[in-house]
This record gives structure tokens, sequence and C-alpha cells, in this order.
């Protein structure tokens, strides 16, 4: 179990880092006041950044993998759970992979 | 609409956050594992993945790793990939905004994609106890740690060739959550196709990660602002 220092040092960089991310962009957006544009631009911003990911991922992978979103997407339309969602969408690449694709 | 923080609350979040793991579990093990082949220890790892819990962010340093670490070069790549969460604590200003001091704070420090994005999910449906973010949070950052440190520990027992199933999780993940976001055809489609498309194009120009993301994201949060300001003004129209 040991611990570098010098590692250590660049965990606890990335860790200010990342925390200056999470928690400064807040802050700074609480104190100064937001055009309403702004506002709505931050409410609409989850949904796109979620497409722009999957999109992403996708398009690294092959048809298979757009098929098992299908079946993931509607599990998760139908029952509104995102562990059966999860599980029928690994299930589907699974079963894709043993067919063969 | 009263924002509380109760310990119900939290334990909804938790429980919330029991299925995500299917899709953490796999990216924490892949973490882990690629850790343990860039020579950090066990401890290193899990000291990693507690302080900065954020997978994405943490892949790309391990990959610039060098031995000593350069500590300019992955603070720059955690920041360039956690830029992403500047706007989301913002974003959570609906119950952020009723909270103060370990309970705004830890909120925040705690807080992920998945429980970012769900939290705007619950918020949606009308849930007002923002202990929810916190305890789908904590109980992600202890499945997080756990899986990168299983990760370590197996190290070359998990060497799962890179089109194993198992890791479609991650991609599954994203897009049960995608579907729980949805609002309807002529509030969405349109900004999702625009990110989509962003993305895809800005990757397909070698622009380097995480530029596609960010592009996509913004891109589509401009169409669906747009498209409800039209909206508003021609409901004003039509009201006068």
């Amino acid at each position: 179990m040991t611990l570098r220092w010098d590692v250590t040092v660049a965990i606890l960089a990335m860790g200010i880092v990342t925390y200056l991310c999470r928690a400064g962009g807040y802050a700074v957006l609480r104190a100064v006041r937001t055009p309403p544009l702004v506002d709505a631009l931050l409410r609409n911003l989850p949904a796109p950044l979620f497409a722009a990911y999957v999109a992403l991922a996708l398009s690294r992978q092959d048809l298979a993998a757009v098929l098992a979103s299908i079946v993931c997407a509607l599990v998760q339309v139908r029952w509104r759970s995102f562990g059966a969602s999860i599980m029928a969408g690994v299930a589907a690449m699974a079963a894709l992979r043993w067919l063969g694709m | 609409m009263r924002v509380i923080f109760t310990q119900a609350g939290i334990l909804r979040g938790a429980r919330r956050g029991v299925p995500m793991l299917l899709g953490i579990a796999p990216f924490g093990l892949v973490v882990g594992v690629i850790a343990l082949g860039k020579g950090l220890s066990l401890a290193e790892t899990l000291v990693m993945s507690a302080v900065v819990f954020a997978g994405a962010s943490q892949l790309l340093a391990l990959e610039l790793w060098t031995n000593p670490p350069d500590v300019l070069a992955v603070a720059i790549a955690a920041f360039v990939v956690n830029i992403r969460l500047v706007p989301l604590g913002a974003a959570l200003a609906f119950w952020l905004d009723h909270l103060r001091g370990w309970r705004l704070w830890g909120s925040l420090f705690f807080a992920v994609d998945h429980s970012f994005a769900l939290s705007v999910a619950e918020h949606r449906a009308g849930g007002r106890d923002a202990g929810f973010l916190l305890g789908l949070g904590v109980f992600t950052w202890v499945g997080w740690v756990a899986s990168t440190a299983a990760g370590h520990l197996l190290g070359a027992a998990v060497a799962l060739p890179a089109d194993h199933p198992l890791f479609f999780a991650a991609t599954a993940t994203f897009v049960s959550i995608l579907v729980a976001l949805w609002r309807g055809p002529r509030q969405d489609v349109p900004a999702w196709l625009v990110a989509a498309a962003v993305a895809v194009g800005a990757q397909a120009l070698r622009l380097p990660p995480p530029v596609p993301l960010l592009a996509g994201a913004l891109a589509g949060a401009t169409t669906a602002t747009l498209a409800e300001t039209r909206r508003r003004r021609q409901g004003e129209e039509g009201g006068a």
C-alpha cells in the first residue's frame, strides 16, 4: 500500500481542479446575476449533453450497439426502470454478439 | 415549491443509484485495470478515485501518466474533461439555491453526470427534496471507489476483450438517462438531433476531446432555447 508523494501531489491537483469545475461554476453563477438567455441555455443543456454523449459513443461502435441501444431505450420507455433498461441493453448486446454481429 | 433536505430524500437518491452501478462498475473496473498498468499502487488508485471522482478525466490523465507524473499535464487533462461540470452545478440551482454549508458544498463534491441528470428528472417529476442529489452522489462515489479498487485487484483477471458486451453497460446507462429526460417531440427532437450532428461532425473534423461533446451540447441547448423563445413569443401574440 505505497503512496508516493509525487503521485499524491498529481492526484490532489486533479482533485482540486475537478472540484473547482463542480463547485466554481455554481459559486460564480450564483454571485453574478445571469441574463435570462443564459438561464434558458443552462436549463436546456442536460438533455443535449447526453444526446451528444450517446451519439459520440455510438459513432465509435458498430450496428449491434445501435440495435442494443434501441432495445435499452424501449425498455426504459415501457417500464421506466434504469436497472431493467441497462440490463436489457447489455443482454441485447450479448445476444447480437452471440449471433455473430 | 418549498425545497427540503431530509434523510428520506438522501435514501431515495441512494436507491436510485443502485441500477446506475451497472453502468459505473464496468467503467470503474477498466479505470482500475489501467491504473494498475500505469504503475499506480492500490492506495494511489483508491485516493485518485476518492478525490477526483470523475471517470473520463481519470482515464485521460492515466493515458498521459508518466513516472514521475507531470502534475501540470494531468491537472490540465482533468480541467479539460471536467469543464463540462461547470454548467451542471448552475443548472441544479432549483435545489442548490436553498442549501447552505456542507449540504451545498458536499452535494457539489459528489455531483456527477448521472446524479445531475437524474436530479433534473426528479425535479421535473415534482421532487423537492434536495437530499436526493447528495444521496445519489455518495452512493455513486462508494460504487466508483469500490469498482476501481476491484479493477486494480483483479488486474489481469479482467482482461476482457474490448468488444465484450459488459462494456456496453456504459453506453446503455447514457441511453437510459437520455430517455428519462424526454419531454416531447417538438421540444426535444430538433435539439437532440443538432447536438448529435454537431458532436459527431466535430469528431469527424478530428477536434480533440472534449470539444465534440461540448460543441454538441451547446449547439443542442441553443437550439432548444431558440425554439422555447419562439414558442413563448407566438404564445404572447396568440393571446393578444
